[in-house]
């Protein structure tokens, strides 16, 4: 197992940047998502990684060895790395057995051994009754297990895994998903795992960098991308809720900076000392019949155990949770607390766009 | 962009040393066509187009291209009448077995052209064993029938029927099916729907095919020659056969004129049905899929019926006379059950050298020219597929050439190319890997078209997670490519075979002495009169030939789709 370290990494296919800048540390160990909406350089980022793409500039380090930039290129063979491709890449003339195999094959490792490593590494993703089977004769999900076999049956550096769950179906996604972490749990190995679906990536990872536009915009434990979001981009990317602009007042309170949102003065948590927006998550906000903030309620869906309210306040759009159905076009008062505030001046902009690109 | 390093040599080494690959190809493919070239504007006798204007003022040379013009375009129409006809009812309509029909199409298209003649021969004039049999045949001293222009354009337009079959069913699998169901709504009859819908639609793929014969016929020798010389009717391809046979090698420089002609006319063919095309394009909305089965009704037995006659009496009837004439133990001789005997076939096979030798050296070209190009195209192929740059892109546009100009033009390249090779004083003239290298030259592209399909429809993940593994080039060449192509090599590689084999053009202006092939001693002994044995000969090889296709065909299901060129 190895860190992965990326320093200024850019790319650009024929002039237009794909990767911009990309600075990160990954862990020996960590499991990390990168999540993102398409076309972001997710996968540009992993191909990177693996040896199949040159970089534009910038360096890349695998266990403190630079594997590309600064006048180096490793090639993808010598890296030591495995990937899982969102189409599994199964070879379809080689058996279950063969397709586990050949990256020892291709090592030189005795027969003995090798079987001995093949039977571990399938019993390890539960395809030891498969072993003889033909890839055309798997289902999905059985596919998806013989490639992560393959990956881990040489003790690889890293695994990259390019949204491995966007083939199959809604069941087999949650199952997959716990083949995952046990996978991570048993081998220890540090994994790079991209996905659209940021409940995947917050279900899973140690931390999530969250990517637009070629760049890295956090790069956090999930419950800190949730709670002190960095930008309008990644308050709306990641989880429900609201992003609306705040205006300092100019009071501190020890408990943090007061500021005026929608109109009410709010104490809010922040990082930055002249913060520009707020994030309200649904859990910020308590329906009160008494709070002089009003709201006209113009949605509401049943979500099991309780409803999610979508309220216009101020013309701005607020999510809150209620225990109760409201009227849609009611009116109901809001009182706002515990927000997160952060500084992001251009930030309107960016959040039209990530909910036009979603 | 950061300059790459190695850090260890072995793939990377190979990746380097891969690209090297494309100069011999060029060479091998492109480098005859670019002598031709130069030959035209004098090169070697200082700059000068003297034996251009020299030739081309010539009458013998303007009564050939008029000749060659008059069969090739005669042979064009009827092909596209025959071929045209096949495609629309096998694509369009309910009739059954398209399969068997669409395969028994085709055998004319793979026997070589000399057999044909010879067998259309044996089915016509007072010597026909198959006439005299049913007591038809003409009085003696009555004139071949087929030793004619018109015998020569309809034995090509039957050769070249195929062609016209193949690209214009493809196109008619491109029209979608709900064009056709909107015409059918809005109440057109199934004629209606042809005429006014069908028809104008595949009309671009029709002049393709049309194009392909055209340049195809152009280039024929077998046919002329079995039937236009003994008639003293010269066509391009014959009258150069016949300047270089009766003069050797000091006429090169005229034949290469001639040659360039042959290959000026073909182009010319060429560009002119692109012209037309330019003006017809349409753009075809919607989904092609569903193939098309318009309802004949009442008429379909009777179709059927009109379809099996006729593949009977262009394939079956001639294949019969040829069997008839090669059991007889002498020409002119009737073929009864006394009279009946092996001997030619056992003679042709088994006794006289020539015939030995011409299968060994047909048998062996044809192997080792499908082995070469077969190690040589998959490396290729991965690479103009994977790694394409400006060079490999040039090379894939310019590697169709020797395969669609004419077989004359290539072998007279040929010729003048390796007659002296250059810096030394060896020659390849007058050996049998003159012969190889032409037919290497010449067939890149049958074995190269199936191998780059098979690679470019193979996901580029396959390789990238072999060599995520570990595995290098090399290896994932072996391991991973070569496996996943094979079917299409193999394939490529029975194709290579069928076509050399097959091949009597290039061969008939190569070879010599010791290195005949099948084609050329079939043309010899019919030329000499050993009638009855060029039958068994040319029987025997029909055999082998069908044999083949129907192991290609056997294993048609694991090829991908449009690698045999009678299954498009
Ligand atoms: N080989 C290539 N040539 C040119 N442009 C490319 C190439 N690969 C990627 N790009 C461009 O780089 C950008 C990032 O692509 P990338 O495939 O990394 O996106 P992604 O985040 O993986 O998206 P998705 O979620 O849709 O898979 C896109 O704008 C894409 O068009
Ligand atoms: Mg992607």
């Amino acid at each position: 197992m190895a860190e992965l370290t990326f320093s200024d990494l850019s790319k650009t296919f024929g002039g237009a940047p794909a990767l911009d800048a990309i600075n990160a540390q990954i862990a020996s160990g960590e499991f990390v998502a990168l999540l993102g909406p398409s076309g972001c350089g997710k996968t540009t980022l992993l191909r990177l990684t693996a040896g199949f793409e040159h970089p534009s500039a910038g360096k890349i380090r695998i266990g403190g060895e630079t594997v590309a930039g600064g006048g180096r290129f490793v090639s993808p063979e010598d890296r030591e790395i495995g990937i899982v491709f969102q189409s599994y890449a199964l070879w379809p003339h080689k058996s279950v057995f063969d397709n586990v195999a050949y990256p020892l094959e291709v090592r030189r490792i005795p027969r003995a051994a090798r079987q001995a490593r093949v039977a571990e590494a399938l019993s390890l993703t539960g395809l030891g009754a498969f072993a003889n089977r033909m890839p055309s004769q798997l289902s999905g999900g059985q596919r998806q297990r013989v490639a992560l076999a393959r990956c881990l049956v040489f003790e690889p550096r890293a695994v990259l895994l390019d949204e491995p769950l966007a083939n199959l179906d809604l069941s087999l996604r949650a199952s997959m998903q716990d083949v995952f972490r046990l996978f991570h749990r048993r081998t220890g190995a540090t994994m790079l795992y991209v996905t659209h679906d940021q409940s995947e990536a917050l279900a899973l990872a140690d931390r999530v960098a969250v990517m637009n536009a070629g760049k890295i915009r956090q790069f956090a434990a999930p419950e800190i991308l949730y709670r002190e979001p960095a930008d309008c981009f990644v308050a709306g990317f990641v989880g429900d809720g609201a992003v609306v602009s705040a205006r300092i007042t100019g009071r501190a309170d020890h408990a943090g900076l007061v500021l005026n949102v929608l109109g009410q003065d709010v104490v809010s948590r922040s990082a930055a000392p002249e913060p520009s927006h707020v994030s309200i998550r649904p859990e910020s906000i308590t329906l009160a019949d008494d709070a002089p903030l009003r709201a006209r309620v113009t949605s509401c869906t049943y979500l099991g155990g309780r409803f999610r309210l979508e309220l216009d306040a101020a013309s701005e759009t607020l999510v809150a949770f209620s225990r109760q159905r409201a009227a849609i076009g009611e009116t109901v008062g809001v009182r706002l607390h515990d927000l997160w505030a952060f500084r992001d001046p251009e930030g309107e902009v960016v959040l039209q766009k990530a909910l036009a690109d979603a | 962009m950061s300059k790459a390093i190695t850090k260890s040599g072995g793939s990377r080494s190979l990746d380097r040393l891969l690209p090297l690959l494309l100069l011999p190809v060029a060479l091998i493919a492109l480098g005859p066509v670019l002598r031709l070239l130069l030959e035209g504007i004098g090169f070697g006798s200082g700059l000068t187009t003297d034996h251009l204007t020299d030739v081309l003022a010539r009458p013998s040379t303007a009564t050939a291209l008029r000749h060659s013009l008059i069969t090739a375009g005669g042979g064009t129409l009827l092909s596209v009448l025959i071929g045209s006809g096949f495609a629309f009812l096998v694509a369009l309509s309910d009739i059954r077995g398209k399969a068997a029909l669409v395969f028994c199409l085709m055998i004319p298209m793979m026997i070589p052209p000399q057999i044909t003649a010879l067998a259309w021969m044996q089915m016509a004039g007072p010597s026909s064993t198959i006439l005299k049999m049913l007591g038809l045949a003409p009085p003696l001293g009555s004139p071949q029938p087929l030793h004619s222009a018109g015998g020569i354009i309809l034995l090509l337009g039957i050769q070249h029927a195929s062609l016209v079959f193949l690209t214009l069913r493809a196109g008619l699998r491109m029209i979608p099916a709900e064009l056709v169901e909107a015409a059918r709504m809005s109440g057109a009859g199934p004629g209606r729907v042809w005429a006014q819908t069908v028809l104008p639609l595949s009309m671009p793929s029709l002049i393709a095919g049309g194009a392909m014969a055209f340049v195809t016929a152009l280039g024929n020798f077998g046919i002329p020659a079995m039937l236009g010389i003994p008639a003293g009717y010269a066509t391009l391809p014959t009258l150069i056969y016949q300047r270089l046979v009766g003069m050797g090698p000091s006429v090169l420089s005229e034949v290469a004129v001639l040659s360039l002609l042959i290959g000026a006319v073909a182009i010319c063919g060429v560009l002119l049905s692109r012209l037309v095309l330019k003006r017809q394009g349409f753009g075809l909305v919607g989904l092609s899929g569903a193939p098309l089965a318009l309802s004949l009704g009442r008429a379909r037995l009777p179709v059927e019926i009109a379809m099996w006659v006729f593949i009977f009496a262009i394939l079956a009837l001639p294949l019969l006379a040829l069997l008839a004439t090669s059991l007889i133990p002498a020409y002119g001789v009737p073929l009864t059950v006394h009279t009946a005997t092996f001997n030619a076939w056992i003679e042709v096979l088994f006794v006289q050298p020539v015939t030995r030798r011409a299968y060994a050296n047909s048998l062996f070209l044809a192997i080792t020219a499908a082995a070469v190009l077969l190690a040589i195209c998959l490396p290729l192929a991965w690479l103009m597929e994977r790694r394409a740059n400006r060079v490999s892109k040039l090379l894939d546009a310019l590697i169709d050439l020797p395969y669609a100009l004419p077989g004359v033009v290539l072998s007279i390249a040929c010729i003048l190319t390796f007659i002296n090779l250059p810096f030394t004083d060896l020659t390849l003239y007058g050996t049998i890997w003159i012969i190889l290298m032409a037919y290497l030259a010449r067939f890149f592209v049958v074995m190269l078209r199936p191998i780059q399909a098979s690679i470019a429809q193979l996901d580029p993940a396959m390789e990238e997670a072999a060599a995520s593994v570990g595995a290098r080039l090399g290896r994932r060449l072996r391991d991973i490519v070569l496996p996943l192509a094979a079917p299409s090599a193999a394939a490529g590689a029975i194709l290579v075979f069928l076509t050399a084999v097959n091949e009597l053009t290039v061969s008939a202006l190569l070879w010599s002495s010791g290195t005949e092939t099948l084609g050329v001693v079939i043309y010899n002994l019919e030329d000499s009169g050993e009638t009855v044995m060029a039958s068994a000969l040319a029987m025997s090889i029909v055999c082998l030939i069908i044999a083949l296709m129907g192991l290609v065909q056997a294993g048609a299901r694991r090829f991908p789709k449009g690698v045999i060129p009678w299954q498009s």
